[in-house]
């Protein structure tokens, strides 16, 4: 059938600076170039192209540049160009619409009307460059109090187990075969390096990646995939899956083309056939199911490790997760409706869940009022996209933040959405060998690892610039924020006043 | 008392800030000495506060009701008192009732209505075995349910004097030339966006722990939003109180010793505690692990008393000045040191305390002798940090 779509890019090439050294056909995953021999030519199908700049960056005379088509629609409000896009890929396909990453429509991103606070004469600034700076948080369950025992004075209290981390930012769950073992790698060994976790998303663990064991979040999904006791062994915390902000209320589809002998082993599924995750975990249709999976999880690794849950956040995120913590997870993870995802149906993706700022004021706040906050550990997803998103939502009541779209952002990610396609030029939503080469794991954990020092010596001014030298400090401490723009409603949920009150 | 101001926070700021003078002193042997000193020290440090607030904590001032809890209560309006003393009434068994005795003083205008009631939780049904979280709850009714009433002492033995004022005039007004005790604490106020109010005055008192306090505490937020979920109620909206419920639940509640309790306000540094794998390291990483949200952060120095017990406390960097000080049986905590050199000039001891080390007196139990020097200021469980 004659596609009706025209093509989204427009690929500029200058002749005079093309020096037809094909580079740009070897780089694309999308098949855009190709050299015309007999003409002695490069040219491009600019259709083809998703816009990953992959061809723009390695063409080594800059010859090369990428438009946005400049198609003009009549201008119509409510036909926007992406809806009639829609309906034509629709008609054409007959199916469900699939797409990669987070939500791109213009929801509100809270972030951007939180400002943080800064000490003026009655409190000191604290320079981080003079002073000690602590961003140390300690992962996992916490008792109601330190105990000691009344006659010796020696500690009575034995702590659940603890897992530091050195700044509070851990890499949120993707898979080995939502992303390429190469990129994993680099994701594990940058957060060795960072001392933080990465997590390995419900994948497996790589055998190759037993080695960095104490820095993973083996995460145990609906499809139970690569979960064996060696596996929940390996891992520093335990994770079940229970949703995803991309996609809340459904599971995932690894489609058996990309389930290579390496995915099929670590995931313990026969090659080439499809990694269904189904909707709901058929163990756990009610929150003492959930008790029970956690509980299977702690007696199986004997208790010396937290057990945590991660869900998306949905209307009535608050009540979930206090039935959660109540459940007997040691931390709950909440994913926002602007979390990615390496496949998910469009319509799911934009327009299924809450946005992360709101959820996890409203989860820290629901805790809060039930008095059982301070036993669990919060962690936000989705969305964070720099070092002040991080400390707005510490301030908001999270110990530690997960990004993952920000991660492969610094691998060279440019957030084109085709990650389901499996062609990702940048060697990261691909298992196909000649693409996945292209990252080097100790180059790619330099440029992860840069990042996360990069974030958190600015996390260190910005506190300073509060007068606090310890994390924990700021967390939960909303007075540190002020709203810019928001109306009574949203400001009531957030717990924040408006700037200049 | 009309105009006088009925709220801490007039103007809805997040918190109220302010900075400040304090004073403490004990006498470890437990014999109780008049007010003079404290009164002179804290007004040779006259140029720190505003006029603003001011105030005394005085231990062992009620001698011969040293078993009935004092109630102190300001009342900013008339027609309040006949409701609060009914509720005392109802709640509490109520063996005296008078007005505390003060004295016109030209520059203290408008004060409030000043009672103060001995009372006990004896024959309550509901007090039973935990007189004191009864007491804390009655008084967290009283200070949320009558808008114009405020419960500002309730110890035993023990009285808070504060108000609006220079503290010098406070003492005057207060008569408190007429009192004695074995610690006297002492604070004038400097706040910087309070009009001032009674009640907003240092020392902040529960039960019988009282703070005074010189500083910001930048962690007020996470602070307040942790107590709340452990029943207490800022309903002053100062960080000073956030101190005095932190030691209640530390100390009280969890019967964690005061040493343990000043470690959580003013934690050491991770990178101390990681260095240290004796049982002591391993109870400072504990409690670091399970109290974050309790750090004092941010410049502050505190003077905390109860019973017996008088602690002086710096944040961690020693944003704010804090000088201890020995002569004989009396240990001496200021702001400054010429306030102590001012009211005994023949020192034995006099230093400055590490940032975060805490500096303890206690009164010595019969037949113990007096500590060697600087003794009382060892650091929780010896050595230094
Ligand atoms: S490499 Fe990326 S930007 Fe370049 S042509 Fe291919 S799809 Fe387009
Ligand atoms: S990972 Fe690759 S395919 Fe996915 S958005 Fe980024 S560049 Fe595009």
């Amino acid at each position: 059938m004659k596609s009706y779509l025209a093509s989204r890019f427009v690929v500029l090439r200058d002749q005079e600076r093309c020096i037809q050294c094909r580079v740009c056909v070897r780089q694309c995953g999308y098949d855009v170039h190709a050299y015309d021999s007999e003409a002695g030519d490069v040219f491009s199908c600019d259709e083809r192209c998703v816009g990953c700049h992959r061809c723009v960056v390695f063409c080594p005379t800059q010859a090369l540049s990428v438009r946005e088509n400049p198609l003009s629609y009549r201008a119509n409000a409510n036909w926007r160009p992406e809806v009639m896009e829609d309906v034509l890929r629709q008609a054409e396909t007959g199916g469900v619409l699939l797409t990669g990453m987070g939500n791109d429509k213009p929801y509100p991103i809270y972030w951007d009307h939180l400002v943080l606070n800064a000490s003026q004469v009655t409190n000191p600034s604290i320079d981080p460059l003079r002073e000690p700076m602590e961003l140390t948080t300690f992962l996992g369950a916490k008792p109601e109090a330190v105990t000691l025992d009344p006659e010796t004075g020696a500690l009575a209290t034995e702590l659940p187990p603890q897992v530091p981390v050195a700044v509070p930012i851990l890499f949120s769950a993707m898979s080995f075969g939502s992303i390429s073992l190469a990129a994993q790698e680099s994701l594990a060994r940058a957060a060795a390096e960072a001392g933080t976790l990465f997590n390995t998303g419900e994948g497996g663990l790589h055998r190759s990646l037993h080695a960095f064991g104490e820095h993973a979040i083996v995460q145990v999904a609906s499809g139970r995939f690569g979960v064996d006791p060696e596996y929940l062994e390996e891992g520093r915390m335990v994770e079940i899956k229970i949703g995803q902000g991309a996609k809340p209320g459904i599971g995932g589809h690894l489609p058996g083309e990309k389930v290579s002998a390496e995915v099929a082993a670590t995931r313990m599924i026969p090659v080439g056939t499809d990694a269904l995750s189904p909707a709901p975990h058929h163990d756990i249709y009610s929150i003492e199911d959930l008790r029970q999976l956690i509980y299977a999880l702690k007696e199986a690794t004997q208790y010396s490790k937290p057990v945590g849950v991660k869900i998306a956040a949905v209307h009535n995120v608050a009540a979930i997760a206090s039935g959660i913590v109540r459940a007997g997870a040691d931390y709950v993870a909440i994913d926002g409706l602007r979390g990615a995802t390496g496949a998910a149906p469009k319509v799911m993706r934009d327009h299924v869940g809450i946005p992360i700022e709101l959820a996890l004021a409203a989860v820290d706040t629901r805790l809060r009022q039930e008095g059982i906050r301070h036993r669990v550990s919060l962690i936000a997803a989705g969305g964070i996209r720099n070092s002040a998103d991080v400390l707005k939502a510490i301030a908001l009541g999270a110990d530690a933040v997960y990004i993952a779209t920000a991660a492969l952002v610094a691998l060279g990610c440019r957030v084109c959405q085709m990650c389901y396609a499996g062609k990702c030029s940048w060697g990261i939503a691909t298992q196909n060998p000649y693409l996945t080469r292209r990252i080097n794991p100790s180059i790619g954990a330099r440029r992860l690892a840069n990042l996360l020092r990069g974030w958190s010596l600015e996390i260190q001014e910005m506190l300073g610039g509060m007068g606090i030298n310890a994390l924990e400090s700021l967390r939960g401490n909303r007075l540190h924020l002020r709203a810019v723009g928001l109306s009574e409603s949203e400001m009531r949920v957030l717990g924040v006043r408006p700037a200049g009150e | 008392m009309r105009g006088t101001p009925t709220r801490n926070n007039p103007y809805g700021d997040g918190k109220v800030v302010d900075a400040c003078s304090i004073f403490g002193v004990i006498d470890v042997t437990g014999r109780p000495f008049s007010g003079d000193r404290a009164i002179a020290a804290i007004a040779c440090m006259h140029e720190r506060g505003n006029g603003l607030g001011g105030g005394f904590a005085v231990y062992g001032c009620y001698p011969d009701f040293a078993d009935w809890y004092a109630l102190h209560v300001m009342y900013m309006e008339y027609d309040v008192r006949e409701h609060v003393e009914g509720y005392i009434g109802s709640h509490f068994q109520l063996h005296l009732a008078e007005p505390i005795p003060t004295r016109h003083v030209h520059t203290i205008s408008d004060p409030p209505q000043l009672w103060r009631y001995f009372v006990s939780t004896a024959d309550h049904p509901l007090a039973g075995e935990a007189p004191d979280d009864y007491v804390v709850q009655q008084i967290m009714r009283i200070n949320t349910r009558f808008r114009n009433a405020f419960v500002f002492s309730s110890g035993k033995n023990m009285g808070v004097f504060k108000g609006v004022g220079y503290p010098e005039e406070l003492a005057e007004f207060y008569c408190l030339d007429e009192y004695r005790g074995y610690i006297w604490t002492a604070h004038g106020r400097f706040p910087t966006n309070t009009p001032g109010w009674w009640g907003g005055a240092h020392p902040f008192s529960i039960l019988d722990w009282t703070v005074v306090h010189n500083g910001e505490i930048s962690s007020y937020g996470t602070n307040r939003r942790y107590l709340e979920s452990f029943g207490y109620h800022c309903t002053m909206e100062t960080d000073t109180e956030v101190v005095a419920y932190a030691i209640d639940l530390l100390v009280r509640r969890h019967k964690l010793p005061i040493e343990a309790a000043a470690s959580v306000l003013s934690a050491p540094l991770w990178s101390h505690i990681d260095r240290d794998s004796s049982p002591r390291g391993i109870l400072l990483r504990t409690l670091r692990q399970v109290y974050p949200s309790l750090l004092l952060n941010g410049p502050f120095t505190v003077i905390i008393a109860h019973t017996g017990e008088m602690i002086g406390l710096t944040d961690r960097i020693r944003l704010r000045p804090l000088t201890a000080a020995r002569h004989g049986p009396l240990l001496y905590l200021s702001s400054e040191e010429s306030a102590i050199r001012l009211v005994d000039p023949d020192l034995g001891e006099v230093w400055t305390p590490l940032g975060g080390e805490p500096i303890m007196a206690r009164v010595l139990a019969p037949g113990e002798g007096l500590p060697g020097p600087q003794a009382a200021a060892r650091p929780f469980g010896g050595g230094t940090r």
